[in-house]
């Protein structure tokens, strides 16, 4: 059975959706009206080319990264934990930083390099962070950060080394990828990502109900009957594909996987069954805007929309942290 | 009836914290576990919950080995309410009791009223009613002791196992606890072992109180037979134990 409460939260975040959709359809610098995309061959070339998969890859990317956070926040019960302070983000990077430095088009078992390689060093950070945190049955919350700042920092050294030995145009195809941006053209790379985006998804939405257990207590979510190593090993694979899929395409976007779910818990509340659901719709609609914004933003140029979410993201993260070290010294 | 047979753990190889550990609580009964710190009881009760599995031997109830009843069944017929229970995000003392219904709801179905009405009439039943709509992280660790407890009757278990439930309590909640235990076993026969160094608060409301050194359960008895103060000074290892009747109470101190 599902609570009316749950409908109308779902509602309402699709409908924010909706609005960002058409946001960032009919916003930039070439103005749109029906008028011209039934008349004018650019502009629809423009609308159906461009602004729609950008769109589509910001709500792709938006979503999964969101869901991640809140999955990690749950699993590592530390609201401060998301793809890019646990350094799965700069794992995937530095992973489809090699895969670029052997050239885009590669492949492997018919998969492109690049999204074997992200998902590779995202699923390596993620274990790496969870191993030197986690004593005993207890998983720091300080050594959990401070891990995840340290693999990001070994992460950016990776990918400069490469930047420096690769050849000029890869180097400069890897500094133009580790900003961030949505820019793309056609849907070919859109379609690849949702075949592995949407079930990677809707499987995580799967353990929604473990991950409230799990946020709640790990000994206590064993009691009731959550298999928390299987939980455990599901969440870091899946969070694994869906940060190194959206890392390989759209490069290192930080902070949307904070933003996001705190954001979602301020309007709906903690239960995370109904937390992740609403995170994806409005985890879309949060980087459409925020993609929105970095195109339009600044005339003549387009900004990076990794910086705009950093912007973004950064005070929030600064402001959760003295949150949380009061409520410790409280 | 709860009954561990035979029980062997070790968090690292070679260092058994429970060794060859054996005792039974008969059903609709309150036990007590006692024993010097380390000694190895908030493990034992772990294994019990199925928390923990054991290197050897068997932790049963009904004479169903834990290993064989499915988790989630498990959850329905044991409940365990560990020390404390950190607290990261602002849940409501509601919603934490609610994550007791879990076991008896589909994975996809949210609490029904039922549901809620059960969650609310548990913390009523443990004096937390007033917490309902709080959010954990703003409750004292006494208040939040006593969200886990309710938590843990939201899940209407035929065996409650509980780690220490009074150390945070107030004088009157830890009377409270005492005789909420007894009272849900004499109108539901609920089994329930309780791991406590409030020795205080066991006769006359326990029935039995098995008490552990080194990982091994070394005794076991009705109150009056194992709070005495050779037994204890050989638990504790300190002479300076003492024992004294005052009533129906055995009263308990260390000079």
């Amino acid at each position: 059975m599902t609570s009316p409460r749950v409908v109308r939260a779902l509602l309402i975040s699709a409908a924010v959706l909706a609005i960002a959709i058409l946001f960032g359809l009919w916003s930039g610098y070439q103005h749109v009206t029906l008028q011209s995309l039934r008349t004018d061959p650019m502009t629809r070339a423009l609308f159906f080319r461009v602004r729609m998969p950008r769109v589509a890859l910001a709500a792709l990317t938006g979503a999964a990264l969101s869901i991640v956070g809140a999955a990690l926040q749950a699993l590592f019960r530390n609201p401060l934990a998301e793809p890019f302070t646990l350094g799965v983000s700069g794992g995937g990077a530095l992973g489809a930083s090699v895969a670029i430095a052997f050239g885009w088009g590669a492949r492997a078992w018919g998969v492109p390099l690049v999204f074997v390689m992200s998902f590779g060093g995202a699923m390596l950070a993620v274990l790496v962070v969870y191993r030197i945190a986690r004593t005993g049955v207890v998983v720091l919350p300080g050594a959990l950060l401070l891990s995840g700042v340290i693999v990001n920092l070994i992460a950016a050294s990776g990918v400069l080394i490469l930047e420096y030995l690769t050849d000029p145009t890869r180097s400069l195809q890897i500094l133009r990828w580790t900003v961030g941006s949505l820019d793309i053209v056609g849907f070919d790379m859109i379609w690849r990502m949702a075949v592995v985006l949407l079930p990677a998804t809707v499987a995580l939405l799967a353990f929604s109900r473990d991950l409230q257990l799990l946020a709640v207590d790990e000994d206590t979510a064993a009691s009731l009957g959550v298999n928390v190593r299987r939980t455990e090993g599901a969440v870091y694979f899946l969070s694994s594909l869906l940060v190194g899929v959206t890392v390989a395409v759209g490069g290192t976007i930080g902070f949307v996987g904070l933003i996001v779910p705190h954001a979602v818990r301020l309007v709906f509340g903690q239960d995370l069954r109904l937390l992740m659901p609403a995170s994806v719709l409005l985890g879309a609609a949060f980087l459409i805007f925020a993609d929105t914004l970095a195109r339009v933003a600044v005339s003549s140029t387009e900004l990076p929309v990794g910086a705009v979410t950093a912007l973004l993201g950064g005070p929030i993260f600064l402001w959760l942290l003295t949150r949380r070290q009061r409520s410790t010294a409280m | 009836m709860l009954e561990a047979r035979d029980l062997w753990f070790s968090w690292q190889p070679g260092r058994e914290v429970i060794r060859a550990a054996s005792f039974t609580l008969e059903r609709g009964r309150l036990g007590a576990l006692i024993g010097a710190n380390g000694s190895g009881k908030s493990t034992l009760l772990r294994l019990l919950s199925g928390v923990l599995s054991p290197n050897r031997g068997q932790a049963l109830f009904d004479g169903i080995s834990l290993h064989n009843i499915p988790a989630r069944e498990r959850a329905r017929r044991i409940a365990w309410v560990p020390q404390s229970t950190p607290a990261a995000f602002p849940f409501t003392a509601l919603e934490v009791v609610l994550t007791g219904r879990s076991p008896w709801s589909p994975r996809f179905h949210f609490e029904n009223e039922s549901d809620r009405a059960i969650a609310q009439e548990a913390l009523e039943t443990v004096g937390a009613g007033h917490l309902t709509n709080r959010p954990i992280t703003e409750l004292s660790g006494g208040e939040r002791q006593m969200v886990t407890l309710a938590r843990a009757l939201a899940q209407k278990p035929e065996c409650l196992l509980l780690d220490e439930p009074s150390a945070a309590l107030d004088l009157k909640h830890r009377s409270a606890l005492v005789r909420t235990l007894a009272g849900l076993r004499d109108r539901f026969g609920l089994t329930a072992l309780v791991v406590t160094h409030d020795l205080q608060l066991i006769d006359p409301a326990f029935d039995r109180v098995f008490a552990m050194t080194c990982g091994h359960v070394v005794a076991s008895g009705a109150p009056v037979e194992v709070l005495t103060s050779a037994s204890l000074a050989a638990i504790f290892d300190d002479p300076n134990v003492r024992t004294a009747r005052i009533g129906e109470r055995t009263v308990v101190w260390s000079e």
